[in-house]
C-alpha cells in the first residue's frame, strides 16, 4: 500500500494538522507552561469561541475565523479576570495546586453546562466558502478547511512567539515563571503580569475555538477529547517553550497521520503518546525545555 | 327493636370497616405510576438524548390526559446519565431501591443500554428499549424488547440492506472497505458488515478501526482509497461521520457506494451543512418523510414535537430518534392496559406475543426481543441543495431504497467515479 503519494499527502495532512494543535495547544503552552497553572478548562474556552464563531456564522454570515480574532481581546479580559479570581481564592493562600485544579474542573463543567442550556446540545457547524474546497499540488491535496486553521495557527504562533521574546511583558511573563521574587525585587508587579499572560493564553482559544469549528462539529462537551492531546503537547515541546510547542504538535499531528495512513488509525493515539513517553524519558524536560 | 337496631349498628360497622379497608385501595389509585430510566441529557450523545426526552414527554402527556394508566397519572423518574456507562448501574439501582419506580424503560444507545441490563435482569424487570444494536446478544435476557427496528439478527441485519444493494447492480462489486469507530456501536456495525461481505463473496480491502477522537480523517480515506474498494462501508458517530464525508470529497473518493452505517446523517444540523456533499450517499436510517412510510399518528408525533422542540437546541424535525422514543413507551402503555396491571412476567408475556400500533407503524417483537423482521431502511441522499435546512422536512431527499416493502425510489449507481 505505501506510495509516494500516500507518503506526501499523509505529511502534509500530519502538517496541518499540526498546526491546528499548536492553536489548541499555545494557549496552555503560556499558562500551563509558563505560569504553572494547571487550566483544565482551556478547551472549555476553545468550545465558547467556537460557540461565537458558530452563532455569528449563522446569524450574520460572518467568516468564523475573523470572529476568532475579533472575540480574542474580550476573551483575554474574561482570562484577566478569571485570573484575578484564582489568584485571590487560591494562589495568594498557597492552595493554588489541589484545589486550583478543582477550580478549573468547575469552571469547565460550568461552561459546559451554560452552553447546554443555552444553545442545546446540538451539534453547531459553520460555512465559509472554503470548506469543502481543496488545492491540489501535483498528488497532494491541500483541503482548505485544515489549511486555514494551519495558516491562521501558524501566524498566531509567530505573533506569541516575537511578543514572548521582542516586548517588556513578554520577557516580564518569562521572567515571572523564572523566578518570581528576582522579578518583584525589579519593581514589576508579579500578579499583574501574571495577569496578562493568562489573559493572553484565553485570548488564543477564541481563535482556536473558531479553527476548531471551521474543522468539525461541534457540542459543548467536545473541548474534553483535546485536554490530553494538548498537555502532552505542550509537555513534548519542553514546558513554556513557544517554538517547542509548535514543533511538538507538528510531531504530533505527522506521527498521527502516517499512522493512520499505513498502519490504521486506531494505532495512532498510543504511538503518539508513545513517542512522548519515549521522548520524556530521553529527555525529561521536553524537546525544548530548559533543564 | 333492639334487634334492628343491633343489626344498623353491625351494618354500619361494616360499611366502615369496608370503607377503611378500602382507603388504601383508593389511595394507592391516586398514586402516580412512576416510570423510571436514564438518559443521555448532557455528554457526547445529549442531542440525540434530548430530543428522546421531548418524545417520551409528548407520549406522557397525551397518556395523561386521556387519565393515564390503570387509572393513575403516568409520572418520569429520570436522570442525567451524562452518556457515561459507568453511571447507568447506580443510577438504574437507585431507580429500584430508592425511588421505587413501577416501570422501567431503557437509555438511549448500545453503550448506555448494555450496563443497565445486569441490575434489571436481576430484579425481572421488563426492559423496553431505545436503540441498543445487539445489546441483548449475549444476556439473552427473555424481558428485553428493542424498538429499533434492526431485527432478529441485529449484528448483520444492520447492513444487510446495504450490501443487497450493491450485489444487485451490474457490473457487481468485487471488493470493500470497512471502516468503523472504537466504539460499541460502531464496531457491532462492523462485525456485521464483514459478516455480510463475506457472505456476498466481496473481498475485504480495508478493515480498520480509528479512535473516537479523531480530528481529520483525511489520512483514513486516502488509505481506504489507495486499496480502491467498489464499496465503503462506514459505522461512525456524529462528527467523524460529518469528518469522514468532508474527507471523501476533499480526496475525492472513488468507491461506487458510500455509506451504510453513519450516525449523525439523519440529523437535520448536519444534513444542513453537509448539503450537496450528501448526494448520492447510501445510508441507515428508520423513519424518513416519504410517502411509503406515513404511519398512522407519526405526522401529528413530529408536529407536536417540532412545537416543542423550538428553542431547545435539539433537532428541529426529529425524524431519527423521538418517534421511537414515542412508540416504545405505547407499547408498555399498550401491554400495561391490556394486561391491566404491571405484573412484569404477564407484560413480559404480552409483549412477546402481541403485534402493537405505534406511530412508527406495526411493532412485532421477536424471540430474543429484537424486531421479528428488520426495517432499517438503506435511504440514498437526492438533489439536497446547499444551506437549506426546509428541503429536509418534506419527501424527496431521503429515498429509501431497502427493504422493498417500504421503497419509494431506486438506487442511482455508482456514488462517484
Amino acid at each position: 500500500m505505501f506510495s509516494a503519494d500516500l507518503l506526501a499527502n499523509a505529511v502534509v495532512a500530519g502538517i496541518l494538522l499540526g498546526g491546528f494543535y499548536a492553536a489548541v495547544a499555545i494557549g496552555l503552552a503560556i499558562v500551563f507552561g509558563q505560569l504553572d497553572i494547571v487550566n483544565i478548562a482551556h478547551p472549555a474556552f476553545i468550545i465558547v469561541g467556537a460557540y461565537i464563531a458558530y452563532i455569528l456564522n449563522s446569524r450574520f454570515g460572518f467568516d468564523p475565523v475573523l470572529v476568532g480574532l475579533l472575540a480574542a481581546p474580550a476573551f483575554f479580559v474574561v482570562g484577566a479576570l478569571i485570573y484575578r479570581v484564582y489568584f485571590l481564592a487560591f494562589e495568594r493562600t498557597g492552595q493554588e495546586s489541589l484545589s486550583g485544579l478543582a477550580f478549573f474542573f468547575g469552571v469547565m463543567f460550568i461552561i459546559e453546562v451554560v452552553l447546554i442550556l443555552i444553545y442545546g446540545v446540538d451539534y453547531r457547524l459553520v460555512q465559509a466558502d472554503y470548506i469543502g474546497q481543496s488545492w491540489r499540488i501535483g498528488f497532494v491535496d491541500f483541503p482548505f478547511r485544515m489549511l486555514v486553521p494551519f495558516a491562521v495557527a501558524t501566524a498566531l504562533t509567530a505573533v506569541i512567539y516575537t511578543f514572548m521574546s521582542h516586548t517588556f511583558m513578554g520577557r516580564a511573563i518569562q521572567a515571572v515563571a523564572q523566578d518570581r521574587l528576582a522579578l518583584q525585587l525589579m519593581g514589576a508587579d508579579p500578579v499583574r503580569i501574571k495577569q496578562w499572560a493568562f489573559g493572553l493564553g484565553i485570548a488564543t482559544a477564541a481563535i482556536a475555538g473558531s479553527l476548531l469549528i471551521v474543522i468539525g462539529p461541534v457540542e459543548p462537551s467536545v473541548g474534553r477529547l483535546y485536554i490530553g492531546r494538548a498537555f502532552a503537547i505542550v509537555v513534548l515541546g519542553g514546558m513554556g517553550s513557544i517554538s517547542g510547542m509548535f514543533i511538538a504538535a507538528l510531531i504530533l499531528g505527522i506521527v498521527e497521520s502516517m499512522v493512520s495512513t499505513f498502519a490504521g488509525p486506531s494505532w495512532s493515539p498510543a504511538v503518539a503518546f508513545g513517542l512522548l513517553a519515549l521522548t520524556l524519558a530521553l529527555r525529561p524536560a521536553g524537546l525544548f525545555g530548559r533543564r | 327493636m333492639d334487634n334492628a337496631r343491633s343489626f344498623l349498628r353491625a351494618g354500619a360497622f361494616a360499611l366502615a370497616a369496608a370503607s377503611a379497608s378500602l382507603l388504601p385501595l383508593a389511595t394507592q389509585a391516586a398514586e402516580p405510576l412512576k416510570i423510571g430510566f436514564s438518559m443521555a441529557l448532557t455528554g457526547g450523545l445529549a442531542g440525540a438524548g434530548k430530543a428522546a426526552l421531548i418524545g417520551m414527554e409528548i407520549w406522557r402527556d397525551d397518556v395523561n390526559k386521556k387519565g393515564g394508566l390503570l387509572g393513575r397519572k403516568v409520572e418520569f423518574v429520570y436522570y442525567d446519565d451524562a452518556t457515561q456507562p459507568a453511571n447507568v448501574p447506580g443510577l438504574y439501582t437507585k431507580l429500584l431501591e430508592v425511588d421505587k419506580v413501577d416501570l422501567l424503560v431503557s437509555a438511549y444507545g448500545t453503550n448506555l443500554i448494555a450496563p443497565a441490563l445486569p441490575i434489571v435482569m436481576r430484579k425481572k424487570m421488563v426492559l423496553p428499549s431505545l436503540f441498543g444494536l445487539a445489546a441483548n446478544e449475549q444476556f439473552k435476557y427473555d424481558r428485553y424488547f428493542q424498538i429499533m427496528p434492526a431485527g432478529p439478527s441485529p449484528l448483520t441485519d444492520w447492513s444487510k440492506g446495504f450490501f443487497e444493494l450493491a450485489m444487485a447492480q451490474n457490473p457487481k462489486p468485487k471488493t470493500v472497505a470497512i471502516v468503523a469507530a472504537d466504539a460499541e456501536f460502531a464496531l457491532n456495525a462492523a462485525a456485521g458488515a464483514r459478516t455480510n461481505a463475506q457472505k456476498a463473496g466481496l473481498k475485504i480491502v480495508y478493515d480498520k478501526t480509528y479512535p473516537p477522537p479523531t480530528t481529520d480523517f483525511s489520512p483514513i480515506v486516502r488509505a481506504i482509497q489507495a486499496t480502491n474498494p467498489d464499496i465503503v462501508f462506514v459505522g461512525s458517530y456524529p462528527p467523524d461521520s460529518v469528518g469522514m464525508v468532508k474527507a471523501a470529497n476533499e480526496v475525492g473518493l472513488k468507491a461506487k457506494l458510500f455509506g451504510g452505517g453513519m450516525v449523525g446523517l439523519q440529523f437535520a444540523s448536519i444534513q444542513k451543512n453537509l448539503g450537496p456533499l450528501l448526494n448520492g450517499i447510501v445510508n441507515y436510517d428508520f423513519w424518513v418523510p416519504e410517502p411509503t412510510l406515513d404511519f398512522p399518528g407519526v405526522k401529528e408525533f413530529l408536529g407536536k414535537y417540532q412545537e416543542a422542540a423550538k428553542g431547545k437546541g435539539v433537532d428541529p424535525y426529529g425524524h431519527y430518534l423521538p418517534p421511537f422514543a414515542y412508540a416504545y413507551l405505547q407499547v408498555l402503555g399498550q401491554s400495561v392496559e391490556a394486561t391491566k396491571g404491571i405484573d412484569q412476567g404477564k407484560l413480559a408475556a404480552h409483549m412477546r406475543k402481541s403485534t402493537f400500533d405505534t406511530v412508527v407503524g406495526k411493532v412485532k417483537f421477536g424471540k430474543n426481543g429484537e424486531w421479528a423482521k428488520t426495517r432499517v431502511l438503506q435511504v440514498q441522499f437526492r438533489d439536497v441543495q446547499k444551506d437549506n435546512l426546509e428541503q429536509f422536512a418534506g419527501p424527496g431527499k431521503r429515498v429509501v431504497l431497502y427493504p422493498k416493502e417500504w421503497k419509494s425510489g431506486d438506487l442511482v449507481y455508482p456514488y462517484k467515479q
